[in-house]
C-alpha cells in the first residue's frame, strides 16, 4: 500500500486535489453543514449521528460554552446564559433588540465604545462577560466546521452560507462577520430560498417562477423567484415571524386538555410534557390515519385518539394564515398563478400532509419534496460550495443573484434619494452627483440608508461619514460624486469626492450593528492565543503562501496570454518583478514580501485588464452579428 | 479595463434600436459565465478587483439595453444628445396627456368596479408605446431632433403606465 502524502503546512498542492467544501445552514432553530463525501452529496451529523444541531449556545461560568444539544438541554435551568434565535439578533441595532428582547430570557446591554452613535446590542453572560449575536454565531459555526472537518478528514477550503432573501446589508455583514471570527473562508452567502431551488436542480433549464414555502418551528417565509438563465431574482417574499410546526403542537396539546375536562391551571412542568406528547402525535400523524392519545401528566389524564381529519381541523386556521401570505406575496410579485410551474417545500412542518395539501392546491402545482425539507437548504449551499472552490471546473452552474432592498442616501428634508434600486443584478457599481445645500458649505453628511419607503426614518440607516474639506462655494456649485459598490455577496461599500479639488473620503460600509474590523482581529488575536502559535512565524507563513499564490497566478497567465497581450517590454518587467520576489520569498520579514508581492501585482495590473477584455471579447467570439437582428 | 468601448461593442451586436431580446440575454449569459467573481472565487485580489468592475459594466449594459427607454436613451446619449429635464412637448401631445390622465382619475373614483376599464386604459397605454417605438426606430439616426421628442413621449407614457400600476395596487389595496 502506498504511503499517505501529507504536504508542509502552506505549501500549495496539488491543483487536481478536490477540495473540501461546505455548505451551512445558518438557522434560527437549526444548523446544518453539508458536503460531498465520498463523491455523495451529504449533511453531515455528529459523533451521535444527529444532523441538526441546535442554534444554541450557553456560557459556562469557567468562560467556557457548550453548543447544540448540550446547550439546549441545559437551557431551562440557565436560560439567563444560554442564547437561543441569535439569528434573529443580527446586524441589529438597540431599538429593534429591545424589542426583541422582551421575548427573550436574556439580559441585553448596550456596547458604547467608539463613536458609533448606536451602539452595538451585547448580551450579559455568566461572570460579566458580554457576547455579541455575532460571537454566539461564530460559535454555531465553529461547532458545524469541526463535524466537517472531523468527518472529512482535513481543514475546509471554503464555505458557503445561506441567509435569508429578505436579510439587508447590516445583517449579512454581521453573517460574514461571525464566519470570519469562526476562521471560516466564506465563498459567498447564497439566499436560502435560492439553495433550495438549486437542491432541486431548478437553475438548469428551467425558466419561470418558483415559490419556496419554507414553514419551520417557528417561522414561515415565502418567497417567490424569477428564474432566468441562472439568474435568480427575488420578485417577493413575505411570510409570519411567529408561525411555525410548534404551533401545531401546541393545537394538540389544548385539544387533549379540553378532552380531558381538565379545568385546573396547568403547570408549566404539565405544558412541557403535553407539548412533547403533542409534537410525537403529530409527526405520527404525518403516516398514520389515527394515533391512540394515552397522556398522564400528573393530576391530568387521558386516554383517547385523534384521527388525521381531527388534527387537520384543528391546524387549519394556521395554515389559512400561511396561505393567506402566498396569496399576498403573489399579488406582491405581481405575477398570475399560472405563471408557478413549481413549488418548494422547505422546513420540518411541511411533513405535515395537510400542509402539503393546502399548498399544492393553492399553487395547483404537486409541489417538490423527495429532498428532506430540514436539509434541503444546506444541501443546495454544498452544491454551490462545491462548484465555487473549482471542484466542478467544466460545469456550466453559474447563480446571478440580485440586491435585495434598494440602497440610496438621505437627503434634504429626511428623504432617502434611492442609488440603486432593489433587484438590481450584483455586482453592481453606480455613481451619483450630490451637491451643497448653503453657501460656503465645507462638509458634507453622508447617511446610507436600505429600504423601499420614502422617509429616512423608515429605512434601515447602514453608515454615516463624512467628507470634510469642500471648498468654499456658493450652494449648489460643489459636485460630490458619491459611489456605491456592491459586490457579489450584496455588500456595499461607498465612496464620496468632491470633483473638484478630487477630496476623498471611503467606508467599507460596516454598519454601526456590526463588529469593526479591529474588533475582530482583536478576538482572532485572543482565539490563537491559546493555539501558542508565534504571531509572527504565522503572518510570514501566510505572506509566503499569498505571494506564491499572486507569482504563479501570474506565471500561468504569461504562459497562456504573455506573447499575444503584452509587448516584449512590458513581459520584460514582469519578469523582472517575479525574480525580486522570488528572492525575498526566503525572507524573515513578512513585510519585505507583501511588498515584492504588491508591487508584482500593480505591475501586472495592464496585463490582467486587457485578459479580462480578451475573455470577454471572446467569450461572444462563436456567434454572428446578424444573430442579434431581429 | 477599457471602459470607452460602449454597451452594443460589449454584447458585439449591432447598434440600433431593434434587438433580439432572447439572443441579448443568451449573450448576457456567456459574458457572466467569463467574468463574473464566481470564477475567481480562489484567484488573486486582482483577478476579484477586474472581474467585479467588469461584471458590474456587464449588469449595468444588460440593465441598459434591455429596457426599450434606458436604450433609445442611450441611443440618443451615444449620438451626444442630451436629454433635458423640462422638455417643450408638441401640444397636441399634451392635450391627449391631459385627456388620459383625467379618464384615469374617473377610473380612480370606480373603485373596484373600474378594474375592467383600468385593463384596457393600460392596454391602450402598451399600444401608444409600441407605436412611439416605432417611430423612434424610423428616426434614428436620421432624424435626431425627431427622435429626442419621441423619447420625450416615451417617457410621458411610461409614467402614466406606472401610474396606473399604483392605482391598481391602491384599489386592491395592499
Amino acid at each position: 500500500m502506498a504511503l499517505l502524502q501529507i504536504t508542509e503546512p502552506g505549501q500549495a498542492v496539488d491543483p487536481h486535489e478536490k477540495k473540501r467544501a461546505a455548505g451551512i445552514d445558518l438557522g434560527t432553530t437549526n444548523s446544518l453543514i453539508a458536503s460531498y463525501r465520498g463523491g455523495e452529496l451529504v449533511t453531515l451529523p455528529d459523533h451521535d449521528g444527529e444532523h441538526l444541531l441546535p442554534s444554541v449556545v450557553r456560557y459556562l461560568a469557567d468562560g467556557g460554552e457548550e453548543v447544540g444539544k448540550l446547550a439546549l438541554a441545559n437551557a431551562r435551568k440557565d436560560s439567563a446564559n444560554t442564547v437561543s434565535s441569535a439569528k434573529r439578533l443580527m446586524g441589529r441595532g438597540v431599538e429593534d433588540v429591545r424589542r426583541l428582547g422582551e421575548q427573550l430570557p436574556n439580559t441585553f446591554v448596550v456596547d458604547s465604545k467608539g463613536d458609533d452613535e448606536a451602539g452595538m446590542p451585547l448580551i450579559e453572560v455568566v461572570g460579566g462577560r458580554q457576547v455579541s449575536p455575532v460571537e454566539v454565531s461564530a460559535s454555531i459555526l465553529k461547532a458545524l466546521a469541526q463535524r466537517a472537518e472531523e468527518s472529512l478528514a482535513g481543514q475546509l477550503d471554503g464555505v458557503v452560507i445561506t441567509v435569508p432573501a429578505y436579510f439587508d446589508d447590516a445583517q449579512r455583514q454581521a453573517t460574514k462577520d461571525a464566519a470570519r471570527l469562526a476562521n471560516l473562508n466564506v465563498l459567498r452567502l447564497l439566499n436560502e430560498p435560492t439553495a433550495a431551488a438549486v437542491a432541486y436542480g431548478l437553475d438548469s433549464g428551467a425558466e419561470g417562477v418558483v415559490a419556496i414555502f419554507d414553514l419551520g418551528g417557528g417561522t414561515f417565509d415565502i418567497s417567490l423567484l424569477r428564474l432566468n438563465q441562472g439568474v435568480f431574482e427575488v420578485l417577493a417574499t413575505g411570510g409570519d415571524s411567529a408561525l411555525g410546526g410548534d404551533d401545531f403542537d401546541q393545537a394538540i396539546a389544548e385539544w387533549i386538555i379540553t378532552q380531558a375536562g381538565y379545568t385546573d391551571k396547568i403547570s408549566v412542568q404539565q405544558f412541557r410534557g403535553l407539548m412533547t406528547e403533542a409534537r410525537a402525535i403529530k409527526e405520527q400523524l404525518s403516516t398514520a390515519e389515527s394515533v391512540t392519545v394515552d397522556i398522564h401528566e400528573e393530576s391530568l389524564s387521558f386516554t383517547g385518539a385523534l384521527s388525521r381529519a381531527d388534527f387537520d381541523a384543528l391546524i387549519e386556521p394556521m395554515i389559512a394564515k400561511a396561505i393567506k401570505a402566498c396569496r399576498r406575496a403573489v399579488r406582491d410579485a405581481d405575477v398570475e398563478l399560472t405563471e408557478i410551474f413549481s413549488v418548494v417545500l422547505v422546513g420540518g412542518s411541511t411533513r405535515v400532509p395537510a400542509v402539503v395539501n393546502a399548498v399544492g392546491k393553492y399553487f395547483e402545482c404537486e409541489p417538490l419534496n423527495s429532498i428532506d425539507p430540514d436539509r434541503v437548504v444546506a444541501l443546495g449551499a454544498a452544491i454551490q460550495a462545491n462548484v465555487l472552490v473549482g471542484n466542478k471546473s467544466d460545469d456550466d452552474m453559474l447563480l446571478l443573484d440580485v440586491l435585495p432592498l434598494s440602497l440610496g442616501l438621505e437627503t434634504i428634508g429626511g428623504l432617502a434619494e434611492k442609488v440603486i434600486h432593489r433587484n438590481t443584478a450584483i455586482p453592481v457599481s453606480k455613481a451619483q452627483e450630490f451637491t451643497t445645500y448653503k453657501d460656503g458649505q465645507s462638509a458634507m453628511l453622508i447617511h446610507v440608508v436600505q429600504g423601499e419607503r420614502e422617509l429616512v426614518s423608515d429605512c434601515r440607516s447602514l453608515a454615516r461619514f463624512e467628507l470634510r474639506g469642500i471648498p468654499p462655494m456658493v450652494a449648489g456649485a460643489a459636485k460630490i460624486g458619491v459611489l456605491f459598490q456592491v459586490d457579489a455577496d450584496g455588500l456595499l461599500s461607498v465612496s464620496a469626492t468632491e470633483l473638484s479639488t478630487g477630496i476623498q473620503a471611503q467606508v467599507e460600509v460596516k454598519p454601526s450593528y456590526g463588529l469593526s474590523e479591529v474588533e475582530i482581529t482583536t478576538m482572532l488575536k485572543a482565539s490563537f492565543e491559546h493555539a501558542a502559535q508565534d504571531v509572527e512565524t504565522r503572518s510570514i507563513t501566510e505572506a509566503r503562501v499569498d505571494a506564491v499564490r499572486v507569482r504563479d497566478a501570474v506565471k500561468n497567465a504569461l504562459v497562456v496570454d504573455g506573447k499575444r497581450l503584452l509587448t516584449k517590454e512590458e513581459l520584460k518587467v514582469i519578469e523582472a518583478k517575479i525574480t525580486a520576489l522570488d528572492a525575498v520569498l526566503d525572507s524573515k520579514k513578512s513585510r519585505e514580501i507583501i511588498e515584492h508581492m504588491e508591487a508584482l501585482a500593480k505591475a501586472t495590473d495592464e496585463f490582467a485588464s486587457r485578459r479580462m477584455d480578451d475573455s470577454v471579447r471572446s467569450a461572444l467570439s462563436g456567434r454572428s452579428l446578424d444573430e442579434m437582428e431581429s | 479595463m477599457d471602459l470607452k468601448q460602449n454597451y452594443f461593442e460589449l454584447f458585439q451586436s449591432e447598434p440600433g434600436f431593434d434587438l433580439d431580446l432572447s439572443e441579448l440575454a443568451n449573450r448576457y449569459r456567456e459574458l457572466q459565465k467569463t467574468a463574473h467573481p464566481d470564477r475567481f472565487v480562489t484567484g488573486t485580489d486582482q483577478e476579484k478587483r477586474f472581474s467585479a468592475q467588469m461584471t458590474s459594466r456587464i449588469n449595468e449594459g444588460y440593465d441598459t439595453l434591455k429596457h426599450p427607454l434606458k436604450r433609445a436613451v442611450y441611443l440618443l446619449d451615444q449620438a451626444d444628445v442630451e436629454i433635458e429635464h423640462n422638455p417643450t412637448l408638441d401640444p397636441m401631445f399634451l392635450m391627449e396627456q391631459i385627456e388620459l390622465r383625467e379618464e384615469m382619475e374617473d377610473i380612480g373614483e370606480a373603485g373596484e368596479d373600474g378594474l375592467p376599464r383600468l385593463d384596457e386604459f393600460r392596454s391602450k397605454g402598451k399600444a401608444v408605446l409600441a407605436s412611439l417605438e416605432a417611430e423612434f426606430v424610423k428616426a434614428y439616426p436620421a432624424s435626431l431632433p425627431e427622435a429626442e421628442q419621441t423619447v420625450y413621449k416615451m417617457q410621458f407614457i411610461h409614467k402614466l403606465l406606472s401610474e396606473a400600476k399604483q392605482l391598481e395596487e391602491r384599489i386592491l389595496d395592499y
